[in-house]
């Protein structure tokens, strides 16, 4: 029992890291991004793509991949996204979705319909033995420990500095914000960039721990959705909380049978709509 | 005459392609009070956006210390030193009294306003600085509201009906920090439904009906008959 709630948080930590992007994207912009899982899709392509450039050496990736995901985060919601947001949230379902058509077809065009994965150099298959029963995956950890520390950066960004408040303040009240002299467009653009840095590091250890297709997307959407709402839209502790509470169901549906897993793990997130519709810890606050 | 720090010629705003403003002058004098009042729908507070950059306007009909502001966004014209109390308070609900307060720094202008002398102004305010501005009474919220717009030192302070939904007490309380604010050097517009306090704290009165100055005068010279019949068209 120890080693299956041991092994449902470290998988919670994965669909934490996949979840971050697409609650900052909605807690700042009340934008739900459809194409989120493909953009991490995309992000493990692109890892595996440019890991041959840089000797393999994965920090390499990452100091490359990261800084990039960033400057196209901004392009693309200073570009297309700012121009669909507004009170009425169809068009940029519509064009994420489009996103997400664009994304899966670009990378079966160039890498084909066949899986592919990082090379890891060993750390994907590196364990710690904690007691004769009981191994924690040194990949897990890491991923763990990152989704804790991106969600704990991520509190403290919005709650303590600057732009936290300018972020919370265009949530709040964009046309206000507007009068105090801020320029929404702009802030917005940040924080898609800042989601598109947390959706390539999730790509990047999506890459490393199990092979990736083109196809992929659309269930890691669904577990950062369900991580999401389990959680409470726009809270980032409320998301790692949701993540945790995920991946546990799915671990222990594992145990009860191997094919339970995920669907225990969906009737987990239907009860939680049901019993706390905003979920567990609804929208960011200040102070 | 003295100068003019805020003139519009021929004002004229739309929504969509339903027009809201025909025609508005008016002029605001450095140092002066003046009072906008009208019924329901007369435009008062699509001004206040025009004036703000909230509704879009030509480029030559507002000037603000003679230059033209008309067609800029609302965060250059706040940076040109004008900023708006808006109508309703409208305080970001995420957000602590201090930092609402901090975000109307973020135009970062020069002048005498800081968090220090806004909390000597409303001390208050500084007793309740981190808890959530919209848990606030709102006498209070409508504190904090003009203390944001004050810190980003204006030279022209907008305030659209700051009076709504107050008591009296508070009301008065409210109207008595003005003339502290005026003393640094601000000029004020005040959108104002009573029409009695808007006469007692006003140096001038435009009274607007469907979109367009039906009176404009010097507040004590206006008799009771004359504004009614601005008021409403009878």
């Amino acid at each position: 029992m120890i080693d299956t709630i041991i092994q449902g948080l470290l998988l919670g930590g994965l669909y934490c890291q996949f979840a971050l992007g697409l609650s900052l994207m909605f807690g700042v912009m009340r934008l739900t991004n459809i194409g989120h899982g493909d953009l991490i899709i995309f992000g493990s392509f692109m890892a595996i793509a440019i890991a041959p450039l840089l000797g393999m050496n994965i920090l390499m990736v990452a100091l490359v991949l990261l800084p990039l995901a960033y400057v196209v985060g901004y392009l693309v919601q200073r570009t297309m996204l700012n121009q669909t947001l507004g009170k009425d949230p169809l068009p940029s379902l519509v064009v994420t979705f489009g996103f997400s058509i664009v994304i899966q077809n670009t990378l079966l065009q160039i890498f084909s319909a066949d899986p592919l994965s990082l090379d890891a150099g060993g750390i994907n298959v590196a364990s710690i033995q904690l007691s004769q029963d009981v191994a924690v995956g040194v990949l897990p950890l890491i991923i763990f420990a990152v989704a804790a520390a991106s969600t704990f950066g991520m509190q403290l960004l919005f709650n303590k500095t600057s732009l936290g408040r300018a972020f919370r303040a265009v949530s709040d009240d964009r046309e206000v914000a507007e009068l105090m002299g801020l320029n929404s467009s702009h802030i917005y653009a940040i924080a898609t960039g800042i989601a598109f840095v947390l959706i390539a590091l999730a790509g990047l250890f999506q890459g490393m721990r199990t092979t990736v297709s083109a196809a992929d997307g659309p269930m890691l959407l669904l577990f950062a959705f369900e991580s999401v709402i389990i959680g409470g839209m726009g809270s980032f502790w409320g998301t790692f909380v949701g993540a945790m509470v995920l991946g546990l169901s799915q671990q222990l549906g594992f145990k009860f049978d191997s094919s339970w897993g995920i669907w225990f793990g969906h009737i987990v997130f239907l009860a939680v709509l049901i019993v706390r519709p905003n979920g567990l810890f609804p929208k960011t606050k200040g102070c | 005459m003295t100068a003019a720090i805020i003139e519009t010629n021929g004002l004229t705003a739309f929504y969509g392609d339903a027009q809201a403003l025909f025609g508005m002058d008016f002029r605001l004098n450095q140092g002066e009070l003046v009072a906008i009042i009208g019924a329901n729908g007369a435009g008062k507070s699509t001004f206040m956006k025009a004036l703000t950059g909230l509704v879009s306007v030509e480029r030559k009909q507002i000037f603000l210390n003679g230059e033209h502001i008309g067609g800029l966004k609302p965060g250059d014209i706040v940076r040109k030193g004008m900023a708006l109390v808006p109508e309703g308070r409208r305080l970001f609900p995420s957000l602590s009294v201090e930092e609402n307060l901090l975000m109307g720094a973020f135009a970062k202008r020069s002048g005498p306003w800081n968090l220090a002398r806004l909390y000597k102004m409303f001390p208050i305010l500084e007793e309740k600085k981190h808890i959530p501005a919209t848990s606030l009474s709102g006498g209070q919220q409508q504190m904090v509201s003009i203390g944001r717009a004050l810190m980003s030192n204006p030279t022209v302070l907008l305030c659209d009906e700051i009076s709504l939904g107050l008591a009296p007490i508070v009301i008065k309380e409210i109207y008595e920090s003005l003339p502290s604010i005026i003393e640094e050097g601000m000029s004020v517009v005040i959108v104002e439904q009573d029409v009695m306090l808007a006469k007692r704290v006003s140096q001038r009165i435009y009274c607007m009906q469907e979109g367009r100055v039906s009176l404009e005068g010097a507040s004590a010279g206006l008799t009771r008959e004359q504004i009614s019949h601005a008021y409403f068209g009878i």
